[in-house]
């Protein structure tokens, strides 16, 4: 077939294209993943019974702006990398912000605390699971993601499993804080940082075997 | 070009045919150039890429520049390319040529070595037949749902199915 044929064919009968099939994806993606991510939560851990009562501190708000923001990048960066062409040259800053802001308070909660008391604040008492539960989670949301992007087009693969991963780790994190009872700074920057840091990196090394197209 | 391609969006078949002539020239020259030693590949690359742009073409954001999207792309398929055969160009990285895609054209369109109308009867008839009515003989969607007794939906879903099967078969020729 001679590429005029192939073009004429292309043009034919092509219609009108549906543009909003980009944010309806990751629209269902987003909610069925994060429903999953929370459903599982509330099935393997349970919903913390003193959630309301923690809602006056405000490091809880702390931990829930910190993920979200992990979360929020996230779906930037997966929507922004599913589009040939998308950059994502702001994305170093967005993750780094977060970060930043979560140790400068850990390092004044620990230089503020008793000697005896700095290791609990980095332990809690949860540190073992923590970040393997967060990366669990996020296993649904990923998947989900996936899916969306598949119906799309990423061109650098690399990235855009990064960006599903973090995406996912980032929404999987929130749906964790229901049961989580840690709070202290310290403990969050680091545990928090690798859970969302596993699903972030094994889309890295899957992404161009899972996104091709 | 892009406001071809945004009256395309809107349903008209003739800009986008249109939009999709303009837009080979330039793949031929944009591909020429990075394939110089494989010169006959570079009408079955060209064809690649338009089928992609073609299926992947509701990812196009009006506000984001025509070049850089057809530039992902068309280098997406070339490093796909050079992957599966397994050496690697370095000229393909250079980040300060996306301009000149739309920049250059060449209009000597010679034939593609691989037949895309062979690859097309290896499709499912469910997905040829959709195919063959709309786009080669020029039915409507109804008609040739009238015809193949199938839903006009199904129709229009056969045919996107078998547009992109069409793309990976060209993936796996090689």
């Amino acid at each position: 077939m001679r590429t005029e044929e192939l073009v004429a064919m292309l043009a034919r009968g092509a219609g009108e294209v549906d543009r909003g099939i980009e944010r309806r994806r990751f629209a269902l993606a987003i909610l069925f993943g994060g429903a999953a991510a929370v459903l599982l939560t509330h099935a393997l851990y349970g919903f913390r019974p003193s959630l309301s009562g923690d809602s006056g501190l405000w490091m809880f708000w702390g931990k829930l702006i910190f993920v979200g923001a992990f979360a929020a990048t996230g779906v930037w960066a997966a929507r922004r990398s599913a589009r040939p062409g998308g950059s994502l040259a702001g994305m170093p800053w967005l993750l780094a912000a977060p970060l930043a802001l979560m140790w400068l308070v850990a390092a004044a909660d620990i230089a503020g605390a008793a000697p005896a008391e700095r290791a609990a604040l980095f332990w809690g008492q949860t540190w073992q699971v923590c970040s393997f539960r967060v990366a669990l989670l996020s296993l649904p949301v990923f998947a989900a993601l996936l899916w969306a992007m598949r119906g799309l087009a990423p061109t650098n693969l690399r990235l855009a499993g990064m960006a599903a991963g973090l995406c996912a780790g980032g929404l999987a994190a929130l749906a964790y804080t229901l049961h989580c009872p840690e709070l202290a700074a310290p403990f969050l920057g680091l545990w928090y940082a690798i859970g969302i840091a596993i699903p972030a990196g094994a889309g890295v090394l899957l992404g161009p075997a899972l996104l091709r197209w | 070009m892009r406001a071809l391609l945004l009256r395309a969006f809107d349903g008209d078949d003739a800009a986008y045919h249109a939009f999709l002539a303009r837009l080979s020239a330039h793949l031929r020259a944009f591909v020429r150039r990075r394939l110089a030693r494989a010169p006959d590949e570079v009408e079955d690359v060209v064809q690649e890429v338009l089928l992609a742009v073609h299926n992947q073409r509701h990812t196009y954001l009006p506000a984001q520049p025509l070049s850089a999207w057809v530039h992902a792309i068309a280098r997406y398929k070339l490093v796909d390319l050079l992957r599966r055969r397994g050496r690697r160009d370095p000229l393909l990285h250079s980040p300060d040529d996306v301009p000149a895609l739309l920049a250059a054209e060449d209009r000597e369109a010679c034939d593609a070595r691989r037949d895309l109308a062979k690859l097309l009867d290896s499709l499912p008839p469910r997905q040829r037949m959709p195919i063959v009515c709309t786009k080669l003989e020029g039915l409507s969607v109804a008609e040739a749902a009238r015809r193949l007794e199938m839903s006009e939906s199904a129709v229009k879903v056969a045919v996107h199915r078998g547009l992109k099967a069409l793309m990976k078969m060209l993936g796996n020729s090689k």
